[in-house]
């Protein structure tokens, strides 16, 4: 069913079309996706806003260069299965990506449309499409895979630099094995980021049409541990290995009373309730504790996830402690707007400087320095100084720090030979991703630090060309030798 | 996926089970552990390896039935599949340190088991103190012999070897033979508190393996910390062996206690479901 083409001058004065979502008060009272994705209609209206610029600048802003005129295009043909094929052609995770991706940063940020009026919702009609095909009866179409290479390559980590790593070598014709050490595949998708903003089925999905092209996913092996690198090698027979075991280390902030029970990190206190789901508890067999008074310090988007999800398992007061302001908040504006309608207490230019416990060992509360800005720091953002004398006590149940996390040791320190930086990260060749050790690539947030999902599969998709070349290039040296 | 091959009651709520896990096998060594999961509903449960056969590719691990999941463990049966994940932790330091007393309590002596076999094999003298409640409560006795020089055994009730527990037969063999250069305990935090404080007076090197809360096991939640020498460590990744001395064990017990009130809904839970089945059982009989 073709559709009419709408004059370009007129399509500017279409608005953005909104995303519908629960309302706030009923959110917080269960664990359902808040966003619920558009409707055809609201597809459609908001594919007739993008103008089909000859130069289009979205693809620049995009990590993974999708074709998204291309695929917009399709949309207001009502063509949503040629859309989803363009967008496979350069990610194999729309229906993830559509959800978690900082659109405003990357491909909207840029839009034509978004000069004079609103950019385009390209995340919103990403995730439509995904959504579209994933309600169609029957089998999920794949690209077609070409001949096989020959060549076994290991990807270290089933998260977002994975799984994008594994798709594109697959799609290249090489046998790929994920080694995954949680016993759920998705990695930070599945134990980090919440039900309400990405719901697992969706990630099993998306993880399921991996499998679909040849991916082999063994859960529960530990690189470092259960094989080491070397051995994956010398024992498992692979041609190149990937790392993407991210940033799973959690940080504290090295201040008093940290061990009290009731101060967990970020990581903790998400596993508990998103893996191992213990808002379900006695159902499930793991609990978390929660009480009334419940703090998370930092404000990324970690933090938000663990503001929103202590609401929903009914915590009355939840409050952010964020030692900038809301401008310097590193999580995605959407996130900060949906958690300040679901009634969180944010603080900012606070900072956490003790905690308090009772003999029981329990937390009960926290001593809370009041800071200021000062002069810009390393990160061109405004530094954080303690106003002197100016501290307040809160009274707490739970204390929850969201204040990042480093690289994850177990690979880096159990490999011999592979370069690292001062924090801990992987060194790689910025061209082909390749390590210190030769046909060991990595990418991903153990390569940059904790970053974002898509950053995340745009290393995971550029490592598959370092190791697809690599692979080519030993084949045939070994083939003239 | 790893699979029971068989399962033996050895004591009173200990339950010996032999699990196909050929990649744990051939890479574990002593002092390590893995991680266990039942089902789709289950938590993850840390449990120390007693005891491997690389080339059967099977493990040995030797549980009390102290909860609902290492009581609902109790229910499987040969041939059921259980998920595995290891060898996680440190190995233990072996070495040939001359005198080694390895004191176990209760639970504690599964453990202990593969790191005297390592330190007997290296060369050193091995004296095992092993401690229970009862006679029947001091498992693994025959292997432990094997892998001792010298036995001394202590319970509460005086059943078997020495009445009283493994610190006053600690202090009876330093007074009789003089210092050992290493002593290793494993088994109830308290136990190794006691222990730790007895060495400390008498500057005997002393590890302990600890045994805390832990959801992943590869140093991502930080659920297991525990404070060393003042400083934050993850007892999944940094241990689960310490310096004895550096240990606050008073900080792990009160953090060993954090789900005490979720674990007993979930023990009361699991007996009043399996008490039903038992009963179904008896009617149809």
């Amino acid at each position: 069913m073709a559709r009419e083409k709408i004059e370009k001058k007129e399509r500017m004065k279409i608005p953005r079309q909104p995303m519908p979502a629960q309302e706030p008060m009923d959110r917080i009272k269960n664990f359902n996706e808040v966003a619920l994705g558009f409707t055809e209609e609201l597809a459609l209206a908001e594919a007739d806003r993008c103008l089909e610029c000859k130069k289009p600048k979205c693809v620049d802003g995009c990590p993974v260069g999708i074709d998204i005129p291309g695929f917009i295009v399709a949309i207001q043909q009502a063509d949503f299965e040629g859309a989803l094929a363009i967008i496979k052609k350069d990610n194999t995770l729309p229906a993830i990506c559509g959800r978690v991706c900082p659109q405003e940063d990357q491909c909207e940020i840029v839009c034509v449309t978004g000069k004079k009026a609103e950019p385009v919702a390209i995340g919103r009609l990403e995730r439509y499409v995904a959504d579209w095909e994933m309600a169609q009866e029957g089998e999920v179409k794949m690209p077609e895979l070409p001949p096989a290479s020959g060549f076994k390559v290991a990807v270290v980590g089933s998260g977002p630099a994975g799984l994008a790593c594994a798709a594109d070598l697959a799609l290249r014709g090489h046998k790929v094995t994920i080694y995954e050490a949680l016993h759920k595949p998705g990695g930070v998708l599945v134990y980090g980021i919440p039900e309400f903003r990405l719901p697992k089925k969706i990630v099993q999905e998306e993880i399921g049409n991996l499998e679909k092209l040849g991916v082999e996913i063994r859960c529960n092996f530990v690189i470092g541990k259960t094989a080491s690198v070397e051995e994956l090698f010398s024992e498992y027979g692979f041609d190149a290995v990937f790392l993407g075991t991210g940033a799973g280390l959690p940080y504290f902030m090295g201040i008093p009373g940290e061990n009290y029970i009731g101060v967990l990190s970020a990581n903790e206190f998400l596993t508990r309730v998103n893996l191992m789901k213990a808002f379900a508890f006695p159902d499930f067999d793991t609990p978390v504790r929660l009480g009334d008074n419940v703090a998370v310090v930092g404000s990324g988007n970690v933090a938000m996830d663990c503001l929103r999800t202590a609401k929903r398992l009914g915590a009355k007061n939840v409050i952010c402690l964020y030692r900038r302001t809301r401008d310097e908040s590193p999580a995605r504006l959407e996130e900060l707007e949906h958690a300040e309608e679901e009634d969180i207490d944010f603080r900012w230019l606070a900072s956490p400087v003790e905690i308090y416990g009772n003999e029981e060992g329990l937390v009960t509360g926290a001593r809370v320095q009041v800071m200021e800005l000062g002069e810009p720091d390393d990160s061109g953002r405004r530094r954080p100084v303690p106003i002197e004398g100016d501290q307040y006590d809160i009274e707490l149940d739970q204390l929850i720090m969201g204040i990042g996390q480093g690289p994850n040791p177990l690979v880096t320190k159990s490999t011999k030979g592979l370069e690292l930086n001062r924090w801990g990260n992987i060194v790689v060749d910025e061209e082909t991703m390749m390590t210190s050790i030769d046909g060991v690539f990595a990418g991903g947030d153990i390569v940059t630090g904790a970053a974002t999902v898509i950053l995340a599969m745009g290393a995971g998709k550029k490592a598959s060309e370092g190791i697809d070349a690599y692979l080519r290039g030993t084949a045939e040296a070994s083939k003239t030798a | 996926m790893g699979m029971i091959v068989s399962i033996e009651e050895i004591a009173p709520a200990f339950k010996r089970y032999v699990v196909e896990s050929p990649e744990v096998a051939r890479k574990h060594e002593a002092g390590q552990f893995v991680i266990v999961l039942m089902g789709e509903h289950a938590e993850r449960i840390p449990l120390t390896i007693a005891d491997t056969d690389p080339e059967a590719g099977t493990i040995t691990l030797v549980v009390q039935e102290v909860g609902k999941s290492t009581m609902e463990m109790g229910t499987m049966k040969a041939g059921d599949p259980i998920q595995v994940v290891g060898p996680l932790g440190k190995a233990t330091h072996i070495e040939n340190f001359g005198t080694c007393v390895c004191i176990g309590g209760g639970a504690g002596i599964a453990p202990m088991l593969p790191i005297a076999r390592a330190l007997k094999d290296a060369g050193n003298k091995v004296v095992s103190i092993l401690g229970g409640r009862n006679e029947e409560l001091i498992i693994l006795r025959p292997e432990m012999i094997e892998a001792s020089h010298e036995m001394i055994y202590t319970t509460d009730d005086g059943s078997f070897g020495k009445k009283g527990v493994v610190t006053d037969a600690l202090k009876e063999y330093i007074e009789e033979h003089g210092k050992p250069d290493l002593v290793i305990a494993i088994g109830p935090a308290i136990m190794m508190k006691f222990v730790a404080l007895m060495t400390k007076d008498y500057e005997i090197p002393t590890v302990v393996s600890l045994n805390t809360i832990m959801i992943d096991g590869t140093g991502m939640c930080g659920g297991c910390r525990v404070a060393v020498g003042g400083d934050s460590k993850f007892v999944c990744v940094d241990g689960p062996e310490f310096d004895a001395h550096e240990v606050d064990f008073d900080l792990m017990m009160k953090r060993q206690r954090i789900y005490l009130e979720e674990e007993e809904i979930a023990r009361k839970r699991f007996l009043e479901q399996h008490a039903c089945r038992a009963t179904d059982g008896v009617e149809v009989s």
